[in-house]
């Protein structure tokens, strides 16, 4: 499918939408019905809505429809007004875009302001510096001679790199005045989101040119939502527009991550909904009995002898929504909210601030802080994340002489200087492929002093040194270069770009010496790439030893070359260049042929070397993330042996003899699958203190993923540590997707484009807001500055959002079931008739007010301090292992509600017998007694105390009070009076006090025996730190025995052992291996 | 372009994240953590105070004299129970004679006892309007009562419902050592009651007029607010065995003195096989007589003691340091594996 834009032809509009951008979900029209389809997809509000229909029949409903309505109402009015804000926010800003004034040229040639909106496909949009981009435009004029403009597209893919955009070659020698009468035919394909391609052609119409075709690529594009640049004009004919536009069709919801604590609370939410089901048929299957064996004596219930035909149904549907309070309707508000303090934590947090780079971290998505405190492998990105990315050239290989061994930077060595200042023609050409062979901008200030803007770091690195080594590139445009060597200048053709791509791994200019009319080819590209492309009669063997040397020293290696082409094979070529240039399928592919057939026959020049130092502080993250029992893997898009040793720099691989590296690897498939087998079979045998750690290349995964799937999954399973180097993007993505669907938890970190499919892929993501621009923090769920906040990140915000969640989830439901049991208690004490204890307005204020403050007071409670955390990462292992929130701690928290609401009800109904059992009273009672469990539940639940706590704590049982005295204060409610009553009632309180007394003495026994006699971690820590408190100094050193890094390799093998056996009671802390 | 750029720096200084204690989460924390201490002591002050407490409650329920008479069984023929309650007719008086065991001061509280009956069912308890009961203006308003509402012709039954239909109508005369006494049936309902729930100017109409006869009639020329019985008997019991306030005796009853009591039993229990009971009771500060807070409060208090002193001796022959790093898991693991 096509697009045909006739260039500023009035007849061609209608055929496409204009520019207005809508990005809002909703119309005014649409909002209710299409808000509330949303939010009933979800099967609690399905589920509510369904009780809240039953209760309006009147003759089943135990309480008042309000019980219902009111919370879900509530509920919904909440997200839908949060929904219509947004929308209305981005409607606004939707607004203010479309109706900016921009000029575009009208049908005679006049410029025209016109609204932003109002342009059509096929206008002329004339743009001046600084403006922002309204539409996707093929550019076919700037102000420069050259046909260059600059644009800045960060608001696009994030990177803040300055990226030139070019006139197509056919408008290349239009004058200016004679842009806006241009007509023509723009040929592109259909919209759609890929922002770095651009397929297309163009033809002009006579009388301007006549009608030879022309390719168009995304260089000589300018895209929607970026900026102007260093260009006093440019103008561009319209292509798409609107929604259509590249920058719109890319935008786009992710799918809401569900965290692994999250997928827990539903798995027990219709476990608990089963249950109700249960105890619903059988209460109401007793209650049909007794009515039809009882209550047909009971005169007073005047029971017809005859009753209708859905009489069976009433009392398990009275039942039915009796229990339904078992599945808490607050559970969803209350947890959205935690998590969303969770996130204002993170943001908050000064420690996590990068002063280098003022950036603080950032939670984008605020629903998933848990799954941090559950982290199982990291998979990290190499360049920019461990290292600091940033490049400096230390050594290089210039035919077979290495130089910058001696002090470790090549810039000062005095024999290159030497060699330099003397004119070696193997330097100078070396010099010359350094300054040109690359995509770099040179930016000349007002002061005369020249800087360098580049995509890769790399390449800057490479120029800058060049610079130093008296090979200056002065300026550069699309056309040609002028370099200055020893001060004299050097004018250069540029001819051709050969890219880079990651699967070529190398890119190549071809360039043409205006002095001696030669035509040139300069690669320079990874070793493998460039290496064995040299010319026959060539020995690579120095420059193979040094790269190897090179990478020793975990630097990164480039090779150079060039080759003198002839006239002849260049004009061949440069047509099939031209040809794949302007193909609109497959373009790429064929471009990459093209480019491989010139790049052939090189005279190897030799290596540069390029240093990028660890960011500081990432060996002992990686030690502490280790020893807190998360594999970390690094993948990267560097050679082997740098990888290798940016791992054994930073802690990730332990050398011989405690650590073992295997490596994976062969000349063909077979090999490589033969290797994958025998790396199995040796980590399975080796003794499990010994730290091993599996390396393999990119080929390499490629084979095994086709072949051998489940033997490298094993694998995966086995090995704590990998180093992955040679990785596309795509492969980065698929580690991730391997270690997913065998249920670990993933998180990925990285800083670049190339490691964004990574970090969608993995549950978290985890972006560093580095020099390579921003697109991978925008993908992520998280930014930081810096990898050494990935400590704080997990095992304090992490953890404690775990530790947090799993209280508040389970306490909800506690809560609860605290009541709902009370209710079913009743109900064998009213005939199985479905009677509600307690009143409308208390079941609701229970669940709304009384029961949800206290809880999220939990939001500020840390069991153990940070700095403990830190001291002992192991500990992590808890939340990793889901330790605080499975089935088996649910039972514990069933269990409780059963036991209070036995006590609560019991208590209540011994204590309010005979002449004070009135109704209301007792009602009162018990839900009195609910109150002052929840208050001490909470209370013995939480680990330290701040004045948030102790506010919202009491203060939500002196609220109880005040509430209930108010309501009984009212004459028309049938609370009247009953306050009151009994708080001038001794027994009341000696009942509440018996209550409490009777509910928790059981729990701080078993609690107490259990901390002291049968301690698990986090009690032995918070004891240990109690006693550091007390005796501040005198705490001895700690004995090597009990240090973290020593028993790392044991803690991690139990923890593989115990995986899928996973869930332990929390009482046992002893983790039983299976040795 | 400098410009942007240091707009762009000063921006981003701005990015720092204010400094408070509270969004740091470094607030100060007090942080009790359960010791064998405080455990113990707390354990050991709450049985004090409980065993106190429970002696206080059981000597105030001890202090109460309480006489129970359940006349249900006694008081009709053996034979046809339900028949013979049930039949208009028949005599139904019944004499009771008690002995009290000790000295009862006034006020003497008389109530009767019914067990088996489940005010709390839920087509009983639902059965009534209160707006009928409060405002003179609705009286049709009977929606709510369901069954017993209106009259077969649509005139609204006042008060409607089951729960006024099955009043509770036995009485009791009672004399003490012959002479007859005054049971004082003024203010046994709850005041708020009488006030805001049940209008002065509604006066019962058409009850207990249909072909179903519940339980007692009421005086149609007395407004309900005044109907104390009514009113007592409205306010429903959460338990299927339950007392009601019947009156008062304001004079002193000696220790040895017989009570005679003449019943009129005329409440069914029989068909569903409830029982009814006459209750005299004194009252102290704790209510009515009720061993039940006093024991488990002696009970509990004994327990905690119980649980401080094993505390104690666990402590003393298990003795373990609190937090020692060689429990932790990982640690305890690698002991294993080396030795």
């Amino acid at each position: 499918m096509k697009r045909f834009v006739y260039i500023n032809d009035e007849f061609c509009r209608d055929s496409y939408c204009d520019n207005r951008i809508s990005n809002t979900k909703y119309t005014l029209w649409n909002f209710l019905p299409k808000n509330l389809w949303e939010q009933f997809r979800r099967f609690m509000n399905q589920y509510f809505l369904l009780i809240a229909c039953l209760q309006l029949w009147s003759s089943i409903t135990p309480v008042s429809p309000a019980t219902t309505w009111g919370p879900l109402a509530i509920i919904f009015i909440v997200s839908a007004s949060k929904e219509a804000w947004d929308d209305y926010n981005r409607y606004l800003s939707d607004k203010k875009a479309n109706e900016r004034k921009v000029w575009v040229v009208n049908d005679g040639g006049i410029h025209i302001q016109i609204k932003a909106q109002d342009i059509h496909v096929g206008n002329i949009v004339w743009l001046h510096e600084n403006d922002e981009i309204p539409c996707d435009l093929v550019l076919f004029g700037t102000s420069d001679p050259q046909g260059i403009c600059y644009v800045e597209t960060a608001a696009l893919d994030g990177e803040t790199d300055l990226k030139t955009r070019i006139i197509p070659s056919i408008c290349a020698s239009m004058p200016s005045e004679q842009l806006g009468k241009v007509k023509g035919l723009v040929e592109c394909p259909n919209p759609d989101n890929d922002i770095r391609r651009f397929d297309a052609n163009m033809r002009l119409f006579p009388p301007i040119i006549d009608n030879e075709k022309c390719p168009l690529t995304i260089n000589n594009t300018l895209l929607q939502s970026c900026y102007l640049r260093y260009t006093e004009w440019a103008c561009g004919v319209a292509v798409y527009t609107g929604n259509e536009t590249k920058s719109g069709m890319s935008r786009g919801t992710a799918d809401p991550k569900l965290t692994a604590a999250d997928a827990m609370i539903d798995r027990l939410t219709v476990a608990i909904f089963m249950f109700q089901i249960v105890v619903v048929l059988v209460l109401g299957f007793a209650g049909n009995i007794w009515k039809d064996s009882q209550g047909l004596k009971q005169w007073y219930l005047l029971y017809p002898a005859e009753g209708t035909w859905y009489d069976v149904l009433i009392i398990p549907l009275r039942f039915e929504l009796l229990c339904s309070i078992m599945i808490p309707i607050s559970i969803k508000v209350t947890l959205d909210l935690a998590k969303s303090v969770y996130a204002k934590f993170i943001d908050w947090d000064e420690q996590m601030f990068d002063q280098e780079t003022c950036t603080p971290a950032h939670s984008a998505n605020t629903a998933i802080s848990e799954d941090l405190g559950q982290v199982e492998y990291i998979l990290s990105d190499k360049t920019g994340t461990l290292t600091e990315n940033r490049m400096i050239f230390r050594r290089c290989c210039i035919s077979g002489t290495l130089y910058g061994d001696n002090n470790g930077d090549a810039l000062k060595d005095a024999r290159l200087l030497d060699a330099v200042s003397s004119n070696d023609p193997d330097i100078v050409k070396f010099l010359m492929v350094m300054s040109l062979c690359n995509t770099v901008i040179p930016i000349k200030s007002n002061d005369g002093t020249i800087s360098y803007k580049a995509q890769s770091q790399d390449e800057e690195a490479l120029v800058a040194a060049a610079s130093k080594l008296n090979m200056l590139l002065i300026s550069k445009d699309s056309s040609a270069a002028d370099i200055c060597f020893n001060s004299c200048k050097l004018h250069y053709d540029l001819l051709d770009i050969l890219e880079f791509t990651s699967d070529r791994k190398r890119m190549s200019v071809v360039v043409k010496d205006v002095q001696s009319g030669k035509i040139l080819l300069l690669s320079k590209g990874a070793d493998e790439a460039i290496l064995c492309r040299c010319h026959q009669g060539q020995q690579i063997r120095n420059f193979l030893e040094a790269v190897e040397m090179y990478s020793q020293l975990g630097l990164r290696t480039l090779c150079l070359g060039w080759r003198e082409l002839e006239e002849d094979e260049y004009e061949d070529w440069s047509k099939k260049f031209q040809d794949a240039s302007c193909s609109l399928e497959n373009r790429e592919h064929k471009i990459a042929e093209v480019c491989h057939s010139l790049e052939k026959d090189l005279h190897i020049l030799g290596v540069t070397a390029i240093e990028d130092r660890l960011q500081d502080g990432v060996p002992e993250t990686i030690k502490l993330l280790k020893s807190a029992g998360i594999n970390v893997w690094m993948l990267t898009g560097d050679k082997q042996n740098t990888a290798i040793q940016i791992g054994l720099l930073c802690n990730l691989i332990t050398p011989e003899p405690k650590g073992h590296l295997l490596s994976i690897n062969g000349k063909t498939e077979d090999d490589i699958l033969r290797s994958l087998e025998r790396t199995l079979v040796t980590m399975k045998s080796m003794p499990v203190t010994k730290d091993y750690a599996f390396v393999l290349d990119g080929c390499a995964l490629e084979i095994i993923l086709k072949h051998s799937k489940e033997s490298f999954t094993r694998l995966a399973m086995l090995s704590r540590t990998a180093i992955c180097c040679r990785m596309t993007p795509l492969q980065k993505a698929q580690l991730v997707g391997i270690l997913k669907s065998v249920g670990y938890l993933t998180l990925g970190i990285g800083d670049g484009g190339n490691d964004v499919r990574m970090i969608q892929e993995a549950n978290i993501g985890v972006g560093i807001s580095g020099r390579e621009g921003l697109q991978a923090a925008r993908a992520a769920d998280y930014s930081i500055g810096k990898f050494k906040f990935l400590q704080r990140l997990i095992l304090v915000h992490g953890r404690y959002s775990y530790n947090r969640t799993a209280f508040i989830s389970q306490y909800s439901f506690y809560k609860s079931l605290l009541i709902c049991f009370i209710q079913i208690l009743f109900s064998f004490l009213s005939g199985l008739s479905g009677t509600s204890l307690f009143n409308s307005t208390s079941l609701m204020a229970y669940n709304v007010f009384y029961t949800s403050l206290p809880v999220m007071t939990i939001i500020f409670d840390k069991d153990i301090s940070e700095a403990t955390v830190l001291q002992y990462p192991q500990i992590l292992l808890y939340s990793q292992a889901g330790r605080l929130l499975n089935p088996s701690t649910f039972a514990g928290w069933f269990g409780q509600s059963v036991y209070h609401a036995l006590v609560v009800f019991l208590t209540t109904v011994c204590a309010y017998a005979d002449e004070k059992s009135e109704m209301e009273e007792l009602s009162m009672v018990a839900l009195s007694g609910c109150i002052w469990l929840q208050a001490f539940v909470v209370t013995l639940d939480t680990n330290s105390f701040t004045y948030p706590q102790i506010v919202l704590i009491w203060g939500n049982f002196v609220a109880f009070y005040m509430i209930n005295l108010i309501v009984s204060a009212v004459p028309t409610l049938k609370m009247y009076t009953i306050m009151f009553r009994l708080c001038c009632q001794p027994s009341y309180w000696i009942t509440m006090a018996l209550i409490v007394a009777v509910g928790m003495g059981p729990v701080l026994a078993f609690r107490y025996l259990r901390n002291v006699y049968r301690p698990n971690a986090i009690s032995i820590l918070q004891q240990i730190e109690q006693n550091n408190e007390n005796t501040q100094s005198t705490r001895t050193v700690e004995s090597p025995l009990k240090s973290p890094g020593t028993y790392l390799t044991h803690l991690l093998n139990d923890q593989r052992s115990n995986r899928g056996a996973s869930y332990q009671p929390l009482l046992s802390d002893s983790v039983e291996s299976t040795r | 372009m400098d410009t942007s750029d240091s707009e762009g720096d000063s921006r981003k200084s701005n990015n720092k994240p204010k400094y408070s204690k509270f969004s740091q989460q470094e607030l100060p924390a007090c942080k009790p953590r359960l010791t064998p201490g405080t455990v113990v002591v707390a354990f050991s002050l709450i049985g004090v105070i409980f065993i106190l407490i429970g002696l206080a409650s059981l000597s105030a329920s001890q202090e109460i004299v309480e006489l129970v008479d359940r006349y249900d069984a006694d008081c009709v023929p053996t034979g046809d129970k339900v028949g013979f309650i049930q039949n208009s007719e028949t005599d139904k008086i019944c004499t009771r004679t008690l002995t009290v065991p000790k000295h009862m001061k006034s006020p003497i509280h008389i109530y009767y006892q019914i067990s088996g009956f489940y005010q709390n069912y839920r087509r009983y308890v639902k059965s009534r309007s209160d707006k009928q009961l409060r405002y003179k203006n609705d009286v049709h308003v009977t929606k709510d009562c369901h069954y017993e509402a209106n009259t077969d012709d649509g005139a609204p039954i006042v008060p409607c419902g089951l729960i006024a239909w099955s009043m509770f109508n036995d009485t009791f005369a009672i004399s003490v050592n012959k002479n007859t006494i005054e049971v004082n049936k003024k203010d046994i309902a709850w005041k708020s009651d009488k006030n805001n729930k049940f209008g002065s100017d509604i006066y019962p109409s058409n009850f207990q007029k249909g072909s179903l006869i519940g339980g007692a009639k009421l005086n149609e020329s007395i407004p309900l607010s005044e109907q104390e019985d009514l009113i007592v008997w409205m306010r429903t019991a959460a338990l299927p065995t339950f007392r009601k306030l019947y009156g008062r005796i304001e004079t002193d009853i000696m220790a040895n003195d017989q009570v005679t009591v003449v019943i009129q039993n005329n409440y069914n229990t029989y068909s569903f096989g409830g029982s009814k009971a006459l209750v005299l009771s004194t009252t102290t500060w704790i209510g009515g007589k009720n061993n039940f807070i006093g024991v488990a409060y002696l009970t509990l208090g004994s327990l905690c003691l119980f649980l401080a002193m094993g505390f104690i001796v666990l402590y003393m022959v298990k003795r373990r340091t609190l937090g020692d790093p060689t429990y932790l898991s990982w640690n305890r693991d690698t002991l294993d594996h080396r030795y």
